[in-house]
């Protein structure tokens, strides 16, 4: 059979599909429903780190000395600019202990009551931040922010008494208490939020999730309904049946990530770098390189309801493992290990480095070479298999 | 034009196909007659390249129907016991995409929808989605679908299940019409003996796999009937179990079966079977109603050779493909 006629017999069966796929609207609908939420849930659910707004905190202050007094004062009128806590007075350590418990205070400051003292007597002043460890990411933004800013308070109070007691210039003052200046730079430029590292995996994902519960579904849809038997017996080259059910598929997971990408941009505010033709390509690469997987489940599953089942168990922790919420390499290595046999890690990896910083072909190319590794194999396992399941 | 040789299909240790062997002649509507579990469906699946038999072989139109499958799919078409057309397209658009997997060009194809939708009165539901068709209409667009490619040899699974009686009708003439202009040899399979009897050059009896009878509808009647046999239905008043126990248990009687509160139906052979049965009602004070000569049905000629009545078998014996299929390990080549 010729590879031409393999082509365009393909198309006809992506023509159908897609065909019937417009023509149910209730499908078409959930089908750009389903990014929005996904978008929408990821966008809104995760905090960013860097900013902390209202949180409820309790405030201890034992210390009966003046310094106490003016860092509480200090602390309160930084924290009516920022916002970035709710602060309830606590009496002793018991109640605030009791206030995280109770759910109603996510963290608390104290000051001990020889805190005054110490910084007078030529020590460190300790500042105690306890926090909910039932909550870890909260508590963990909690000490990052709040450690930055009792530090700034400590700069601050240094060079005063620098300037006060040694009558240091106040040009110089910062310099003498903190010799080093920190700062972060991009390689391009832009505002970068968690958004912008998930919007590329998520993109990733629901293609790939698109097709590998798509077609399983499909294929053994036809197949219960008993309409595949009417491509059967055509005289087609049963691959074309693959071939065709696949490019209809990714043609449905290419419009969700393009519904993905078009709200990213539009309300969430990522920006693209990179060449958005390279990004749909990747898509589509990323498509050729877990399609054997779903081709193998196909062939495998006895019907429509096994076929999905057995997607979604193989989805899951590919979902996790490959990177596109949490980064890989805050994973232990065993788990990083999994994810290396994941294509989605490399896709998700690829469309990242095009997207958030702009790469182009050359940058990727080790990505985009296992992609194509991944592709070439499962495929070369998939399609006898499903010639030989088609006829029992 | 098929010619099929010691073909066996199992699935698992269930034997759906055993050992069949026969031939079909080039413009012959072939008949598979046996209750639903028989093996017809398989054998057709088979026959039409979606089934790998187990053992044996068959060719149609002299390509074997496993190492020339290709060849074989562009000589059939198929009208599976399931309807093969997508509810969400129209009718037209259900015949062009599979017309175009076919490769006809669209001039050929576009002709031929049109006379393939003339032919079944259904031109003016052309561009209407066919989920919208009643299950006649369906049977209809089923079975032009099939015919699409102008094949050699179409295969009916059981072309008129579930219609009604008129539709039936109008399949089944369309079927003799298409045989009769077209010269397409047709292998249908059905489980209704009167179908069989009505469109059958000749009739093969399946029951659990095997082929029982082979012949013309009026020889496997006559094998039954003869002068030796005599097919009675009597109606007796005063019919009792008693009676009917008595009668079973004369020489010359084959079989006795009730139909319903008065009327018997008794198939008997010998010179004497006549006065034999007369005598026995008699002596249990039987009250004879009528009496009636009965030319032997297709019905009776199955009950005959297999001594069970037709009747659906497919909750014990059908191995439900779905159910087993597709795991590799179930098949040999």
């Amino acid at each position: 059979m010729s590879a031409r006629n393999l082509f365009s017999h393909s198309f006809r069966i992506a023509w159908k599909d897609l065909m019937e796929l417009f023509r149910n609207r209730m499908e078409l609908f959930l089908l750009i429903l389903m990014p929005i939420f996904m978008m929408g849930m990821v966008g809104f659910i995760y905090p960013s780190e860097a900013s902390l707004s209202n949180v409820p905190v309790a405030l201890l202050n034992e210390d009966m000395g003046f310094l106490g007094a003016d860092f509480v004062l200090l602390f309160e009128e930084i924290n009516n600019n920022t916002g970035m806590v709710a602060i309830t007075e606590a009496q002793n350590f018991d109640e605030v202990r009791e206030m995280i418990q109770r759910g109603d205070v996510q963290g608390g400051i104290i000051l001990p009551s020889n805190f005054t003292s110490s910084l007078v007597g030529g020590k460190q002043g300790t500042i105690i931040v306890v926090a909910d460890q039932s909550n870890p990411q909260i508590s963990a933004a909690l000490q990052g922010v709040l450690k930055g800013v009792f530090e700034e308070m400590g700069t601050m109070m240094a060079q005063q008494r620098l300037i006060e007691e040694f009558q240091v210039d106040p040009a110089v003052s910062l310099a003498m208490v903190k010799p080093f200046n920190v700062q972060f730079e991009d390689i391009v430029s832009g505002d970068f939020s968690y958004f912008d590292f998930v919007a590329p995996g998520i993109m990733a994902m629901t293609v790939m999730m698109s097709v590998m519960t798509g077609l399983p579904a499909a294929i053994s849809k036809e197949k219960e309904v008993g309409t595949l038997d009417g491509m059967m017996v055509a005289p087609i080259n049963r691959l074309s049946i693959i071939l065709g059910k696949t490019f209809a598929q990714t043609a449905r997971g290419l419009l969700q990530g393009a519904v993905i990408l078009v709200l990213s941009v539009t309300l969430f505010g990522v920006t693209i770098q990179g060449n958005i033709l390279l990004v749909f390509a990747l898509l589509v690469l990323g498509v050729f390189s877990f399609v054997g997987l779903g081709v193998v489940i196909t062939s495998f599953a006895k019907d429509q309801s096994t076929a999905v089942m057995m997607m979604t168990t193989l989805i899951f922790p590919m979902m996790f493992l490959s990177g596109v919420f949490f980064p890989v390499e805050q994973m232990p290595w065993y788990m990083q290990s999994i994810s290396k046999f994941l294509p989605l890690t490399y896709l998700a990896s690829a469309l990242r480095k095009v997207m958030v910083l702009g790469a182009g072909i050359p940058m990727i190319s080790f990505e985009l070479a296992v992609l194509i590794g991944f592709g070439t194999i499962l495929t070369a396992i998939a399609v006898p298999v499903f010639k030989r399941a088609m006829t029992r | 034009m098929i010619e099929v040789k010691n073909l066996t299909k199992k699935f698992g240790d269930f034997v759906a196909v055993d050992n069949i062997s026969f031939k079909v002649k080039k413009g012959e509507i072939f008949g598979l007659l046996g209750p639903n579990g028989a093996g017809k469906s398989t054998i057709i699946r088979m026959l039409s390249t979606l089934a790998r038999p187990t053992s044996g072989t068959a060719t149609v139109g002299n390509y074997d129907i496993t190492k020339n499958d290709g060849e074989v799919r562009s000589l059939i078409g198929l009208v599976s016991e399931k309807m093969i057309l997508y509810d969400l397209l129209t009718a037209k658009e259900n015949l062009w995409f599979f017309g175009k997997l076919f490769n006809l060009s669209k001039e050929v194809l576009l002709r031929r929808i049109d006379e393939l939708l003339d032919l079944v009165q259904l031109s003016e539901w052309k561009n209407s989605q066919v989920g919208t068709f009643s299950t006649g209409m369906r049977q209809r667009m089923n079975v032009i679908r099939a015919l699409l490619n102008m094949p050699e040899v179409l295969f009916l699974d059981e072309p008129t299940l579930g219609l009604d009686p008129q539709s039936s009708v109008e399949i089944r003439e369309f079927i003799r019409k298409l045989n009769r202009e077209n010269k397409t040899t047709i292998l249908l399979t059905t489980h209704m003996m009167v179908e069989a009897d009505m469109i059958c050059d000749r009739i093969a009896i399946i029951d659990c796999g095997k082929i029982v009878a082979l012949d013309t509808s009026s020889n496997l009647k006559k094998s039954i009937s003869g002068v030796d046999t005599t097919m009675l239905k009597i109606g007796i008043k005063n019919l009792t179990q008693d009676l009917i126990k008595s009668m079973r248990t004369l020489k010359c009687v084959e079989s006795v079966t009730q139909e319903n509160s008065t009327y018997i139906k008794v198939h008997a052979h010998g010179e004497e079977a006549f006065d034999a049965i007369i005598d026995s009602i008699r002596t249990k004070k039987g009250k004879i109603n009528s009496i009636e000569n009965l030319q032997p049905t297709l019905e009776d000629v199955f009950l005959h050779i297999t001594g069970h009545e037709v009747r659906d078998k497919a909750d014990q014996k059908i191995p439900l493909e779905r159910h087993r299929g597709f795991m590799p390990k179930n098949r040999v080549r």
